[in-house]
């Protein structure tokens, strides 16, 4: 990671995990989806961080903790640009980039109210759309939820 | 054939339609009143649908099988809130194959998926009504003699109509031209003019069809609904637009016909049901043979 000023505006941390580039207005999406809110580690996070790429951005420093990838690619769909570093002794020893799976099964909501998954105890799943933006094409119903519609169960 | 459900149009190949195709003109030629002996087909109709439920009985009946089921979840135990899934679970135990309609769109997939018996979709809210679509194109071969080539003018409801939206999916596979005609507010959604577009087929659209209608091989009619029109005033100015009167037949090809899934409301003016070219009674006909292929197809039994 370089060390630059803005990527200090919130504080380093000396063990842990660096969450980076997430949509400022997406942050607590992805608080939710990760269950930070649930953690009792020290957490930290600023947002509306000037960004080339996003605009504003998000970024979250979780203390003591190591995410896998898994949990990046549950983000991946409301923040597809998101890098996820693992620091020891203030050092990136490792990054990973988020990648979108081609499925997405049980964290969308379809946005089709009729839609068997809307009304039925029944698992989500969506084929991954990818043009510029995301959209998911429900599994069940065939509709297409975008970006703008997606909800996280 | 490996059985598997028939949930969309889509689960169909080319060559698969064209199989079912012939074998409903095989059931149509040479009945086989006993090729279903000993099996059981449960129709579950979560809402009235009396046409279509009548039609696929009626093919069972025609190869000799046994159907039992429900129509309307009201008299059922599903009123008693249990879920598609218990439901299904239960049915496939006590059958052969299920056919299922109901109102939620993705029900027949999750049904297919739950079932342990093949599922056959016999209408999903707005979203497919396989059965239909494979009817309609045992309907335009039948008359056609081909599906290769043909021009298929659609008409109405382009926006929200599934059955026009699974017959084209289903037609793109024939080099077919497409005329849409439609008002404005009901347009044929991007979605499927992107899939005619990617393998390079033609579509036209239009306001109105009087004056391109001799080019037609297939006249395809569905209703313009009121409800649909945010503003009631649009409505009233094209309602008319989109009726079929006898007397636009008059410079139509020989081998055209008029298509419509029914039941029709005032869309096919009733003085065009003399004509040779009205051919939505004898379409109806065609969901039994349609349906038997179906059914044999799946149960391996063809
Ligand atoms: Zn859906």
């Amino acid at each position: 990671m370089k060390k630059e000023g803005k990527q200090l505006s919130v504080s380093a941390i000396k063990n842990g995990t660096v969450i980076d580039h997430i949509p400022a207005k997406n942050l607590f999406k992805v608080i939710s989806i990760l269950g930070l809110d649930k953690f009792d580690n020290q957490i930290t996070f600023g947002t509306n961080l000037d960004s080339k790429k996003l605009g504003k951005k998000a970024i979250i420093k979780v203390t003591e903790k190591s995410f896998i990838d898994d949990d990046l690619n549950r983000i991946a769909l409301i923040a597809p640009e998101a890098k996820l570093n693992i620091i020891k002794d203030y050092e990136v020893v490792e990054k990973y980039s988020a990648k979108l799976p081609e499925e997405i099964i049980g964290i969308a909501k379809c946005v089709n109210p009729k839609c068997i998954t809307n009304n039925e105890n029944v698992t989500t799943r969506f084929l991954v759309l990818s043009d510029n933006n995301i959209a998911l094409k429900c599994h069940y119903c065939e509709k297409i939820t975008d970006q703008e519609h997606m909800e996280i169960q | 054939m490996k059985y598997k459900s028939l949930v969309s149009i889509n689960d169909y190949s080319k060559k698969e339609i064209l199989r079912i195709l012939d074998l409903a003109a095989e059931f149509e030629e040479h009945p086989q009143p006993q090729l279903l002996n000993g099996k059981v087909v449960a129709t579950l109709f979560y809402e009235p649908s009396t046409r279509t439920r009548l039609s696929f009985e009626s093919a069972v009946n025609r190869l000799g099988g046994r159907v039992f089921g429900f129509t309307d979840s009201s008299s059922s135990s599903v009123t008693k809130g249990e879920t598609i899934k218990d439901t299904i679970k239960t049915v496939s135990n006590y059958c052969d194959l299920i056919v299922i309609r109901h109102p939620l769109e993705g029900s027949a997939l999750y049904a297919s998926e739950e079932a342990t018996v093949p599922v056959i979709n016999a209408g999903d809210g707005a979203n497919q009504h396989p059965t239909q679509t494979l009817l309609d194109l045992y309907s335009i071969k039948k008359t056609q003699g081909t599906l290769e080539d043909l021009n298929i003018f659609l008409v109405g409801d382009l926006k929200y109509g599934r059955t026009v939206h699974s017959l084209l999916m289903a037609m793109s596979h024939f080099n077919t031209t497409f005329n849409f005609i439609s008002p404005k507010e009901l347009n044929m959604p991007d979605e499927y003019k992107l899939h005619l577009d990617k393998l390079g087929l033609k579509y036209y659209e239009h306001l109105d069809f009087t004056e391109i209608i001799s080019r037609a091989d297939i006249v395809y009619m569905t209703r313009v609904q009121k409800e649909r029109f945010s503003d009631p005033m649009e409505y009233e100015k094209v309602k008319n637009v989109y009726v079929l009167k006898n007397s636009m037949l008059e410079n139509t090809k020989s081998n055209m016909k008029v298509l419509h899934p029914l039941p029709r409301v005032n869309e096919i003016h009733t003085d065009v049901d003399k004509n040779k070219k009205a051919y939505y009674f004898t379409q109806a006909l065609n969901g039994v043979y349609a349906r038997q292929a179906i059914i044999a197809s799946i149960l391996g039994l063809k």
